[in-house]
């Protein structure tokens, strides 16, 4: 049952992303090109996924567990640090240097654009060296 | 901007948020891609199995929309090896700062994370930077 739910939120993000205009990279780029012919519409895409979440996240944390699961596994980590800020930076220079972010980038892959395989391949590449960089197990 | 310029972004939104809700309320789990990808990535860690379900998801949403709305789909707009090196940096800096644009960015904010705050601004700003850097501090110059 976690994994058919797993699949079928899998499914409604990917069409939330795509209705978004998120697998959109001109979009994207236009949502960050403030300094010119801004594209404000992308602000309604972050403005429905933080404020859905923001109001439901509490209510369902009020549970004592999820209900296909034993408990809510929630990050641990609370400190501002340099590793955060510098991991984030090159996060956004990677994001605003191609207009995709990881998950737009995964869905856009059906559409079968070689330029798109690329950008996953070299994704998959530095989430890998990432985390031997970080040094951390999962 | 039209009203149905931010209609549809806006149900996209809303769309996203239910899709990280569901995701708490049933499996428990933060939302998280660049998280999820990376799990289902060598190293293997224990819980590859719910990451490569919604991986999966994510594919077959994909899949779906290619069928009924194939205009939501835009082409890359830089060269290839700008889209090589941008990969590695968004795998790169989402590992090392913990998240990405969903993690942080929705999930993160939801929770009122204070440290997903901070990593939502600096990669906000960097992006803005970067295009600016690209699109017209460059574009200028060539």
């Amino acid at each position: 049952m976690p994994l058919i739910s797993a699949f079928v939120f899998g499914v409604v993000f990917a069409l939330g992303l795509g209705l978004g205009g998120m697998t959109q990279p001109a979009r994207v780029i236009g949502f960050l090109d403030v300094a010119g012919r801004w594209d404000p519409t992308l602000l309604f895409v972050l403005g429905g996924a933080v404020t859905t979440s923001f109001v439901l996240f509490p209510v369902i944390l009020r549970r004592g567990a999820p209900v296909l699961g034993p408990r809510f596994v929630m990050p641990t980590r609370t400190r501002i640090d340099g590793r955060l800020l510098g991991g984030a930076a090159l996060f956004g220079a990677g994001w605003g240097l191609a207009g995709y972010c990881p998950g737009p980038a995964v869905v856009s892959l059906v559409a079968g654009t070689p330029a798109t395989l690329v950008f996953v391949v070299a994704m998959g590449l530095g989430l890998v060296l990432g985390q031997q960089l970080s040094g951390e197990g999962r | 901007m039209n009203a149905t310029e931010a209609f549809v972004p806006l149900v996209g939104g809303l769309l996203i948020g239910a899709a990280a809700s569901g995701l708490l309320l049933f499996n428990g789990r933060i939302a998280g891609i660049s998280g999820i990808v990376a799990g289902i990535l060598p190293p293997r860690g224990a819980e590859a199995r719910w990451r490569l379900a919604f991986f999966l998801g994510l594919l077959v949403g994909g899949t779906l929309l290619r069928f009924t709305d194939p205009a939501v789909f835009g082409e890359p707009t830089r060269s290839l090896p700008a889209l090589a090196v941008a990969g590695v940096l968004v795998g790169m800096g989402a590992r090392i700062g913990n998240g990405c644009t969903s993690g942080h960015g929705v999930c993160g904010l939801a929770r009122r994370s204070p440290r997903s705050l901070a990593a939502t601004a600096t990669f906000m700003a960097t992006g803005a930077i970067t295009v600016y850097l690209v699109d017209h501090l460059l574009a200028r110059a060539f």
